[in-house]
């Protein structure tokens, strides 16, 4: 009798544990196998050719035009990585701050900059896109309406703004998310280290630098990790206001378009290459895998234990 | 407020502690500003005319005037892809609870051999950015031939749904109770009996937090149905979004009515359960 309970419990248990598991490895974790695998092939479009070691590699990192438009578009993604960095998480720390401190108010401020993060990438990208409209958007004609119509300029259409009007669009919507995950971590901090700093000292500065920053690391850890995997994989948001080819003339192309376009071609060039795609795949997968590991090791390190 | 604070505000001054609470207050005010006005201006435009937006963009408009939403109803396939977006996001949810709760049940209520390697194996696929294996996922539905099949997306979104959920449900499953368990147990009751009746209503607030957190960039994507569907009729709100926003191109009253049209479902639930909302959309990066 025990010994037929144990089957039976066994039996049990297998039927809770394969179906999700079967999604996960069918979905998940066989295609990024594959998606290794798939690199080291010749593909004629949707066809698999002959094995060819470390040509695609090659080929995307030292041959032209491959060459130029790898470099461009990794440049691009550590600008738009570095700018996000200040505006995105440097301005979500001051909010949270200013949150924390529970002024009135600060229920309505908490639910208002996070709810852009909630809205579809797609919408916040065309609802800028509308606003930054060179006749007709809302920017320029407030420009012109204040007399600042000197300033009006094609935001999209110049490669020197494309770019910063992307991140300051992504930095809008997604301003929320590190703003939120900061607060929670200074809500966290004990009110007894609080009530000691303040008999310490008078100075805001201090308190922030000193107290405050080294006491919300955990928090600082997550949301840079994040943002460095959001910034080389960003896609959505320059594929709708820039377009596929990164326009004007590649000034906002990304790894991402740039992935997407090799993998599955474009409107002007319809050839999709799937070995040159995958050998994109893997560099950035690794890039992103090594240097996200080196941030949060390096972060780790200079998080205090309460 | 303890001594040691009151000290400090006598000490300070209660000027300082004023001007700089004010200089905290403006800063959050001016955010909220640049936060609201954008989803302001483009409610406010969907019930004006082109021409209207173009002379007075941020004019209060005539709330009753809503042609724009008539033309969407009746000349687009907008109401197909709110349609679609439901039914998509519906079934990944169902999927994504039922299975993650299955999952996390075994992994959290029984001592077995291997529970531990299978916990890791659904946390690996917490960090794998599933984009860049877009290129197999595309092959792996081909021959699946779900391609241009809405089967395509509820499979990718309930593998990528998976992993948050079954480490928020194992942590939670882990510290309930066991006295309920072993008295049912005694008495007789089956496994399943015991999970569906005894220790499944105790799951919800968990289930809730990673329903949230899963539901929202389900309802959102644009990348998977980008590559899987082509059909029209078959196409998810952002991806129609797209579609309706290439054919409309002039007529900018229709562009933001379709805007505020697709922000209005999301909007509205998030401000009806923001705290729900930001604990779930947070989940996995505050512990």
């Amino acid at each position: 009798m025990p010994h037929l309970r144990m089957t039976g419990r066994g039996l049990w248990i297998t039927a809770l544990i394969v179906p999700p598991l079967a999604f996960v490895a069918l979905f998940i974790v066989y295609p990024i196998i594959s998606a290794f695998a798939y690199a080291f092939f010749d593909w004629q479009g949707l066809r698999r050719g002959d094995f060819v070691g470390l040509e695609n590699f090659h080929t995307v990192l030292f041959v032209e035009p491959y060459r130029s438009w790898t470099i461009n578009a990794f440049k691009n993604n550590v600008i738009v990585f570095f700018a996000l960095m200040v505006l995105q998480n440097g301005l979500g720390f001051i909010l949270a701050y200013a949150l924390w401190r529970g002024l009135p108010g600060a229920r309505f401020h908490r639910i208002a900059v996070f709810l852009p993060v909630v809205l579809s990438t797609i919408i916040v990208a065309y609802l800028f896109k509308l606003f930054l409209h060179p006749l007709f958007g809302v920017v320029n004609i407030s420009l012109r309406g204040i007399g600042m119509g000197w300033l009006a300029q094609p935001w999209l259409g110049q490669g020197n703004t494309a770019i910063w009007s992307l991140i300051v669009a992504q930095a809008w919507h997604m301003v929320g998310f590190p703003t939120l995950v900061f607060l929670a971590g200074m809500q966290r901090i004990p009110g007894e280290i609080l009530d000691a700093v303040r008999m310490e000292t008078e100075s805001e500065w201090v308190k922030i630098t000193g107290i405050v920053w080294p006491l919300v690391a955990p928090s600082a850890t997550i949301v840079f990790t994040l943002l460095f995997v959001g910034a080389f994989n960003w896609f959505e948001l320059p594929y709708i206001m820039a377009g596929l080819d990164g326009s004007p003339f590649g000034s906002t192309d990304v790894l991402g378009l740039y992935f997407y376009r090799t993998a599955f071609g474009n409107v002007s060039s319809g050839q999709q290459d799937f070995g040159l795609g995958s050998a994109l795949a893997v560099l950035i997968f690794l890039f992103v895998a090594v240097i996200a590991s080196v941030i949060t090791v390096r972060l780790r390190a200079r998080e205090i234990q309460l | 407020m303890s001594a040691a604070s009151t000290t400090y505000y006598d000490r300070r001054g209660l000027l300082g502690a004023l001007g700089r609470d004010g200089l905290l207050q403006i800063i959050l005010i001016a955010n909220t500003i640049i936060m609201l006005a954008p989803i302001v201006i483009m409610i406010f435009s969907a019930f004006k005319t082109t021409p209207q937006i173009f002379q007075s963009p941020f004019g209060i408009p005539d709330f009753t005037q809503v042609g724009n939403f008539v033309k969407i109803w009746t000349q687009t396939n907008f109401l197909r892809y709110l349609l679609n977006s439901f039914i998509v996001t519906g079934a990944s949810m169902t999927l994504i609870l039922t299975l993650g709760t299955m999952a996390a049940y075994a992994i959290g209520r029984y001592q077995f051999t291997g529970s531990g390697f299978i916990l890791m194996f659904f946390l690996a696929g917490l960090t794998l950015p599933l984009k860049l294996a877009i290129i197999p996922l595309f092959m792996l539905m081909r021959d699946l031939s779900i391609l241009n099949n809405q089967l395509s997306l509820i499979f990718v979104y309930t593998a990528m749904g998976l992993p948050t959920t079954v480490f928020i449900m194992t942590g939670f499953i882990r510290t309930l109770p066991n006295e309920l368990e072993d008295a049912a147990r005694m008495d007789g009751a089956s496994e399943a009996r015991i999970m569906w009746s005894i220790m499944l209503p105790l799951v919800r607030p968990a289930m809730v937090i990673a329903g949230i957190q899963n539901v929202v960039p389900i309802w959102n994507d644009f990348f998977f149905p980008l590559v899987f569907i082509q059909n029209d009729d078959l196409k998810t709100l952002p991806q129609g979004l797209t579609t309706f926003m290439g054919e409309y191109t002039t007529d900018w009253g229709v562009l933001f009515s379709g805007l505020t049209l697709s922000a209005a479902p999301i909007i509205i639930i998030y401000i009806v359960l923001s705290r729900q909302f930001i604990a779930g959309m947070t989940s996995g990066a505050v512990k």
